[in-house]
């Protein structure tokens, strides 16, 4: 593996890939280097598409590295990754994709992951997005998560994009079955004139379901957001869904709330709260002796921690 | 070491000082009181840089702070904390008090700034500075701040604002701490007994000017005198 795809692996896995039980590495469109283990087993579709994993039910512990690179300029890459977790598997699954575009043409990435949980199995999924490179091609990101929770499983999503990507419109689709629980946390950072529109749709359809949402976002510079939420509850069930932004200079942040009771058991709460920095935290964190752009590095920094 | 001169600051057409000139001493904990809207707040944030004047000068140890902006203040030496605690998303009590300190700060030697506060450390030191804490915990913390810098001049805006009373009798031994041991100068705004109790001086506030400034007996015999109405005095005039 070349040097310079092992730092951008880093960027977005945060770590060496490789390191993990299994894995399936990625880069313009084709398998780089894969390991499976007897727990977890990684299939690539027929047509070469993407990847199906296997976690065997009541697998303790396991881990997967999934991460995407793209390297060439104008390369539009779609992935369907699908996740089969087994009853009572308790996983951690790294995804994400990293895009070094030095070139003029646009540089796509659409991973579409879906994930099948069985009954009582928990997966802590986390997925980190990037752009680098010094071309004046976009890079352009949109990921579509399709979540299936059975019975009394549970999932916490954890999606990050702090930097470099140019475009994005990210999908998240989720159905709970009785007494699943699904949490998922947003940080996105946009800056120039990048653009980043995140939709959640969430169905309750089991008793006891229940899910919170905290997306978590800075606008700067000219860049433009948009946080939909959009969460049913069918039954007697639970959702949280809060939406915070910073917005800095012509930084521009939309957030469109929906929330639909179906049934009077249904307690679903919304919160939104746009804003620029406080100027008292600016203050007090100056009183401790930080410039006023120190002072803003550490509130944007802790905002998105 | 800290000297005001003439300063003056008014906002809507209310003047909310009036020409105040004051000299702090090294070493001694002061107290302002007066009644609300005299002024109290504005001449401590005056002092941190948080308001700047109409008019008049700042000197520190000789130095005019009067147009330095708040960090600069800091580094020189002056701590502050809000009667209002500001809080943070995503930063935590550990984190404030390493940005307190501007120096690699352990766990435990966070813990024990927490301590001093009266705060169970290990239950707070990784919880964020947030909502979910309540305000007599934010009000400690934001006192564990000040304290964390040991600065030359330390101010607390009205720490007694916005807690309940069992806390506020915690705070009072903290304060009792503060006066005991520390090396700096130290200036409250509070309306507490116990608090003025602490004093070395008292600057009583009304109306925007200092009203009365001296020793704790002095000024106490200031505040505490009783008032007689215009009548009792007539009466009394005229049976002497």
């Amino acid at each position: 593996m070349k040097e310079e795809d092992r730092k951008l692996l880093k960027e977005v896995v945060g770590e060496d890939p490789t390191k993990a039980d299994s894995y399936n590495i990625r880069k313009n469109g084709q398998k780089l280097d894969r390991k499976v283990n007897p727990n977890i087993n990684i299939i690539s579709k027929e047509d070469n598409s993407g990847i199906d994993i296997y976690v065997k039910e009541d697998t303790l512990f396991g881990t997967v590295n999934i991460p995407v690179i793209i390297t060439e300029s104008g390369l539009k890459d779609v992935v369907y990754n699908d996740f089969h977790i087994g009853k009572n598997a308790n996983i951690i699954i790294v995804a994400g994709c990293g895009i070094t575009n030095n070139g003029h043409w646009d540089a796509q990435h659409d991973g579409i992951h879906r994930f099948y949980l069985e009954e009582g199995a928990r997966v802590k999924y986390i997925e980190r997005h990037c752009g680098l490179g010094v071309g004046d091609g976009k890079k352009v990101l949109n990921p579509v998560t399709e979540i299936h929770m059975a019975k009394s499983s549970y999932m916490v999503m954890d999606t990050t994009q702090i930097k470099g990507v140019d475009d994005t419109i990210r999908t998240t689709k989720a159905e709970l079955d009785s007494d699943a629980t699904l949490v998922i946390t947003e940080k996105i950072l946009t800056s120039k004139d990048q653009q980043a529109k995140t939709e959640f749709i969430v169905n309750l359809k089991g008793e006891n379901s229940s899910t919170h949402v905290t997306s978590r976002s800075v606008a700067t510079d000219n860049s433009y957001q948009e946080f939909i939420s959009n969460i049913t509850g069918n039954t007697k069930c639970y959702a949280h869904v809060e939406c915070d932004a910073i917005i800095k200079g012509e930084g521009k942040v939309k957030a469109v709330p929906e929330i639909f009771a179906k049934n009077v058991d249904a307690n679903l709460i919304h919160e939104a709260a746009i804003g620029k920095i406080a100027g008292e935290q600016l203050m007090k964190l100056m009183s401790l002796g930080l410039s006023e752009k120190e002072a803003e590095e550490v509130i944007i920094n802790g905002f998105l921690k | 070491m800290l000297e005001l001169k003439d300063i003056c600051f008014e906002r809507n057409n209310k003047k909310i000082l009036n020409h105040i000139n004051l000299k702090l001493d090294i070493d001694k904990f002061y107290v302002i009181t007066g009644p609300n809207g005299s002024g109290k707040s504005t001449l401590a944030k005056i002092i941190m840089g948080i308001e700047k004047p109409d008019s008049g000068t700042i000197l520190l140890n000789g130095e005019d702070i009067t147009n330095k902006s708040i960090d600069y203040r800091a580094k020189l030496g002056i701590g502050f904390a809000f009667q209002q605690p500001v809080q943070f998303k995503g930063i935590t009590v550990y984190d404030l008090l390493k940005l307190s300190t501007n120096k690699e700060l352990t766990k435990k030697e966070a813990c024990n700034i927490l301590s001093k506060v009266g705060l169970c450390a290990i239950e707070y030191v990784d919880r964020e500075v947030n909502k979910s804490l309540s305000g007599g915990e934010l009000k400690r913390i934001e006192i564990a701040t000040v304290m964390a810098r040991n600065p030359y001049l330390a101010i607390f805006d009205e720490p007694e604002a916005g807690i309940d009373l069992w806390s506020f009798q915690n705070l009072t031994e903290v304060f009792k701490e503060i006066s005991a041991t520390s090396k700096g100068t130290t200036l409250v705004i509070s309306h507490q007994e116990r608090i003025l109790n602490i004093a070395d001086e008292i600057i009583l506030m009304g109306e925007g000017k200092i009203q009365k400034f001296g020793k704790k007996e002095d000024v106490f015999d200031h505040i505490f005198k009783p008032k007689k109405c215009c009548k009792e005095v007539a009466a009394c005039e005229r049976g002497r």
